[in-house]
């Protein structure tokens, strides 16, 4: 399959201000270091936990942060930036769909003035075609055509997010980015978004960079899930494979920590010690291998963690603590 | 006898307009000692409020207590004045909240806020007040706590701040820990631990846990018996094996249903629940959930509420004929 979004080295830093003059003491490394390729009406799953860099990376592929280093290429060409005259253009082919649909939505405007938004931006169609792709649009979410009168404070979470999903979509875009979509949502609101989602994922043939932190939702929506840890991608593999058959140690805690719907599980609790080192300050060697106190961490100190390729399409990122390599 | 006892708890909230506005309807929960109770169920589905209401915590004036009764150890806390509930927080009750941020004070160190749990309950001088913090610091797995106690909440991860929410609600070796959605603002490596901690400290003292969430993942490995809510009442009850093994309701196995599951082959569609949930102020007075049941219902059931029958022993449902899997004797 042909690669649409390929990202490449992409390194996210972050000035830490302090002193009396708020001048740059540390940097804050959100995004050390990714790479990743997404192909043509693929889903990408990224799974990791707060303070992973996630949503920092998501955030950066539609340009609301500026890379430090690493590109970013979509359909082979390099995006140039997201403004002016071509990054207007690179903005049209990426949107974006936020955790919160609360506080995505202006509330001072009506659901129509929401959805039209975007089009009058770029200045497209006369206003009975702005007004019919409205409609087209909220038939497409499953809301009735009479919403587009109404503000979002008159709907519920659920519906909410289909209203933002509905504007991602209204500039018909290559590339979505979820971030979190429904991870502030009920239980059975949360399904039947994911079922929307899988729908017009269908439908539409979309590309999506689809992000989470439950492992059990990002499995249903993905056809490949990443995993990352303090900035960088330590697992690739396709959905079933990385659940089946987790090599790096952090993602099979990560998988065995989610608190399964089964009373046999009582008072069985698989933890993991220890908590995700700071971004600002990184241990030397593995950050994970810190974590967990391994005692073969001093071993990965200096050692380049790079993402090798163990089987057809399952990369990990081999370091002596995690993931030992298998003696021959 | 059972440590707690609640009995038709009706907890109305005064909307703007001046009307009642019923948030909870007639709840009855009860409590052993060292049991552990699960109550679960949607926002907005009166869980929250009832726990608040356990400890009279509710916003004044808006939210009221219409009726019912809460017996703490056959005493009603409602008619106590504040003095008396005000030696029941926090000593024999103590509650965890969500969000450790907003529970814990910002401008005063952890060690301090620790403290106070110690001076105000035990009447002890601060010296000795500080040594048993740094205990109890040390007993929710704090490393250093002569250090930490120093730091203030900002200074911690969100993780080690719940620690410290347990350390004050543990301090006292209360009777009864009221929980309310203690990890649902963490994340699911440090929600294990988290859990864990809950659980070997309530073994260790043999307090019950009243553990309010939405996550019935969290229910099944640290509850006894859950209790499910919907629409401000209780629609099943059951323990933890028999509910997950044969849920009778409607709702109840609706919400099983529509978890994602890390095993199973993925579906095109997952089961979901149709329609969404009412607000508050178009509740129907019968059963609340045959709106959204796939089964035929007739109007009557919308108008009289179902009655809350034992279908197995100690499997509890509310017997609405198109949400509830019952025996025809049931019925009668």
């Amino acid at each position: 399959m042909k690669t649409l979004l390929e990202i490449s080295k992409l390194k996210v830093h972050f000035p830490v201000k302090g002193g009396i003059w708020m001048r740059p003491v540390a940097t804050c490394k959100a995004v050390d270091g990714v790479s990743l390729e997404i192909a043509k009406g693929e889903t990408l799953g990224l799974v990791g936990e707060s303070g992973c860099g996630k949503s920092t990376l998501a955030r950066t592929v539609v340009g609301l942060n500026v890379p430090t280093a690493g590109k970013i290429l979509l359909d082979g060409q390099k995006l140039g930036g997201f403004r002016g005259k071509q990054g207007k253009k690179n903005r049209k082919r990426i949107q974006m769909v936020f955790q919160d649909p609360a506080e995505s939505l202006n509330a001072r405007h009506t659901v129509g003035q929401i959805l039209e938004e975007p089009l009058l931006v770029h200045r497209m169609g006369s206003q009975s075609e702005r007004n019919s792709r409205v409609k087209e649009l909220l038939n497409l979410v499953g809301l009735a055509e009479n919403a587009a009168n109404r503000y979002p404070f008159e709907f519920s979470g659920g519906q909410r997010q289909r209203i933002g999903i509905a504007r991602a979509l209204t500039l018909n875009p290559e590339v979505l980015v979820l971030d979190e979509p429904v991870s502030a949502l009920d239980l059975s609101i949360r399904s039947q978004v994911i079922n929307l989602l899988m729908d017009l994922k269908n439908r539409l043939g979309l590309t999506c960079l689809f992000i989470a932190h439950d492992l059990s939702v990002v499995r249903h929506l993905s056809d490949r899930i990443a995993v990352m840890y303090l900035g960088k991608v330590i697992e690739v593999a396709p959905a079933q494979e990385l659940l089946n058959n987790p090599l790096h140690g952090y993602t099979r805690s990560l998988i065995e920590s989610i608190p399964q719907p089964d009373p046999k599980m009582h008072g069985k609790f698989s933890v993991l010690s220890g908590e995700v080192p700071s971004p600002i300050n990184p241990p030397p060697g593995c950050p994970f291998g810190y974590r967990i106190r391994s005692e073969l961490y001093t071993e990965s100190i200096g050692t380049a963690l790079e993402l090798t390729e163990v089987s057809p399409g399952h990369w990990i990122q081999q370091c002596p603590c995690c993931c030992p390599k298998k003696k021959p | 006898m059972n440590l707690l006892e609640v009995r038709g708890l009706k907890v109305a909230f005064e909307n703007e307009k001046g009307e009642d506005l019923v948030v909870v309807d007639g709840v009855d929960l009860s409590l052993e000692s060292g049991q552990t109770l699960g109550l679960v169920g949607e926002s907005g589905c009166g869980k929250s409020v009832s726990a608040l209401s356990l400890l009279r915590l509710l916003p004044h004036p808006a939210g009221k207590i219409l009726n019912g009764s809460i017996l703490w150890k056959n005493v009603d806390l409602l008619s106590m004045s504040s003095d008396q509930i005000r030696s029941i927080r926090g000593k024999e009750i103590g509650m965890i909240f969500q969000e450790p941020m907003n529970a814990l004070n910002p401008s005063h160190t952890i060690g301090r806020q620790v403290d106070e749990v110690f001076l105000t309950h035990r009447e002890m001088k601060q010296a000795e007040a500080r040594e048993h913090t740094l205990k109890m610091l040390q007993k929710v797995g704090i490393p250093e706590p002569n250090v930490r106690a120093n730091d203030y909440p900002h200074q911690l991860s969100g993780g080690m701040r719940q620690r410290i929410v347990i350390a004050m609600a543990l301090a006292c070796e209360p009777d009864l820990i009221i929980a309310d959605e203690p990890t649902t603002a963490l994340d699911v490596t440090i929600q294990a631990q988290v859990l864990q901690l809950m659980s070997e400290l309530q073994e260790q003292s043999a307090a019950s846990l009243l553990l309010i969430t939405h996550d019935l993942g969290v229910v099944a490995q640290t509850c006894d018996e859950v209790a499910v809510m919907y629409g401000g009442r209780i629609v099943e009850r059951a323990p933890v094996s028999k509910l997950f093994q044969s849920p009778k309701h409607a709702y109840t196995r609706g919400l099983l249903a529509s978890i994602p599951s890390l095993t199973d082959p993925v579906q095109a569609k997952l089961p979901v629940i149709q329609g969404m949930v009412p607000a508050l102020a178009d509740l129907n007075t019968g059963c609340r959930f045959a709106p959204r049941s796939t089964h035929h219902h007739e109007q009557e059931w919308l108008e009289v509420r179902p009655p809350f029958v034992e279908v197995e022993e100690n499997h509890w449902v509310e017997a609405c004929p198109a949400c509830a899997v019952l025996n025809k004797k049931d019925l009668s």
